[in-house]
């Protein structure tokens, strides 16, 4: 299993993600207008906003799925730009949308996407994945007829195979029932216990109470507030726009 | 083979094994593509009438002109599947390099095309009045170089226009004018093959059509990571 611990110790380590003056325009809109923001190692940080507000936009300039119009993003030191293809081997998405095949099994969704990350086959290891999210029955069944929630555990599935540095969660709580819930939260645990941070847009914060540290609020492209949500139980309440 | 190579290697099979299984499972595009070629030569028939000089004349262009337009169904509807479970950000965000997306697409696309073509071009000899046994060896080097021209041209195209909203318009606009050359020299081989080739042209045509495969496979493996940017 990764383990970025020893990292995580070391002084002078680099942020997971550092944002500076973040700006991107589609058209004549801006989406963010002067982002800064800082994710450390060993640390679950929510985005909050209201629809429209630039939580996703953001996230996907991170993941090196945008490029930023103006300003700099580096993940574990990495600039998105420059050095894009270094960030996609530490970062791990689960976006809006699931991003599953349909017509192939749980399975060999996890099969192609190990082989897509360059890594072996390992059956053991699939069946293992997909046994901790609950979907160990249905392995070899299309993903045409899962449910949303189960189509998410899939993607959580994926992600305990890629075993990514960073987390990039997308509205993960959406579809997940209490138990889908729990298995995110434990995940998103494991990976920061291991020094490996997350970065968690949701309008949901309270799903994520416990697990994320600090929340940041977005509103017109410009984050509006910071709190500090780990220890404070009515911070939740305090910070959902 | 270097570490690095190999793994590109089993990225482009991997994308290749992945749009070929979808595939066999639903067979909801070869169907869709299959009954749609059937349905042009059909009615390119028609529209030429019972004489059958003037149908053998044609039929070559018919031909290539029912591929290219099937080959439009198909190249949309590989990157489709991406899309519709935004699978496509899935697919960007694996390490490696992208160009393997593109390469595993016009392989499943190039396989595709061709099963396609291996029925279409049976039933248009049938329709047409084609002597395509004594036209063997050399029409099928005629179809295997038409066909990955198109389908890299036509992988690459279908890549930049689904970013955009209107994307079953766009390929078309994008494709056809590119592919003049290409469907020039197809037809004109396919017609000098069919002929028995009296003036020996058939070997002129093929270096054209190696010469544009040559050209755009490299223009458009170079380009890819730069057409599916955001």
């Amino acid at each position: 299993m990764a383990d970025w611990s020893r990292g995580a110790a070391t002084p002078g380590r680099p942020p997971a993600v550092e944002v500076e003056a973040l700006a991107r325009r589609f058209g004549r809109r801006w989406a963010l207008r002067g982002v800064d923001l800082r994710v450390e190692p060993g640390e679950a940080v929510a985005v909050l906003g209201r629809n429209g507000s630039g939580k996703t936009t953001l996230l996907r300039v991170v993941a090196t799925l945008l490029r930023p119009t103006r300003g700099r993003v580096r993940v574990a030191g990495r600039d998105v730009v420059r050095e894009a293809a270094a960030v996609r081997e530490r970062v791990g998405l689960m976006g809006h949308a699931p991003g599953v095949y349909d017509d192939l099994t749980a399975a060999e969704n996890l099969r192609f996407a190990l082989r897509m990350m360059g890594r072996a086959v390992d059956e053991q290891r699939i069946a293992a994945a997909l046994e901790a999210v609950g979907l160990g029955r249905e392995a070899d069944e299309r993903v045409r007829g899962f449910s949303a929630g189960m189509r998410r555990r899939l993607v959580l599935a994926r992600l305990r195979l890629q075993q990514p540095e960073i987390l990039l969660l997308d509205e993960p709580y959406a579809s997940f029932d209490a138990e889908g819930v729990e298995l995110l939260n434990a995940f998103v645990r494991e990976t920061v216990e291991r020094g490996g941070a997350a970065l968690v847009v949701t309008h949901d914060l309270a799903r994520g109470e416990g697990v994320l540290e600090r929340a940041f609020v977005l509103d017109g492209g410009r984050i509006v507030q910071e709190v500090q949500v780990t220890g404070r139980p009515g911070a939740v309440r305090e910070v959902v726009p | 083979m270097s570490g690095p190579w190999r793994a590109e290697l089993g990225r482009v099979a991997a994308v290749a094994w992945k749009d070929l299984t979808a595939e066999r499972r639903t067979r909801a595009n070869a169907n869709a593509v299959l009954f749609f070629a059937v349905l042009v030569l059909v009615l390119f028939g028609f529209a030429f009438g019972p004489d059958a000089d003037a149908l053998r004349v044609a039929a070559p262009g018919v031909l290539w002109l029912t591929v290219l337009f099937s080959g439009v169904l198909a190249f949309n509807r590989s990157y489709q599947v991406e899309l519709e479970n935004g699978a496509f950000d899935v697919l960007l965000l694996y390490p490696g390099d992208r160009r393997a997306i593109f390469l595993g697409k016009v392989v499943a696309n190039l396989v595709f095309v061709l099963l396609i073509e291996a029925l279409v071009v049976p039933l248009a000899a049938l329709l047409y009045g084609l002597p395509l046994l004594a036209a063997l060896p050399g029409l099928a080097a005629v179809v295997l170089l038409a066909t990955l021209g198109l389908v890299t041209v036509g992988t690459f195209y279908g890549a930049m226009a689904s970013r955009v909203r209107a994307r079953e318009v766009l390929l078309p606009l994008l494709l056809f004018p590119i592919v003049i050359p290409l469907l020039v020299a197809a037809v004109e081989a396919t017609t000098a093959a069919l002929a028995g080739d009296p003036m020996g042209e058939v070997g002129a045509w093929i270096r054209l059509l190696i010469v544009f495969d040559v050209v755009f496979f490299i223009a458009c493996v170079l380009a890819f990571e730069h057409v599916i940017e955001e």
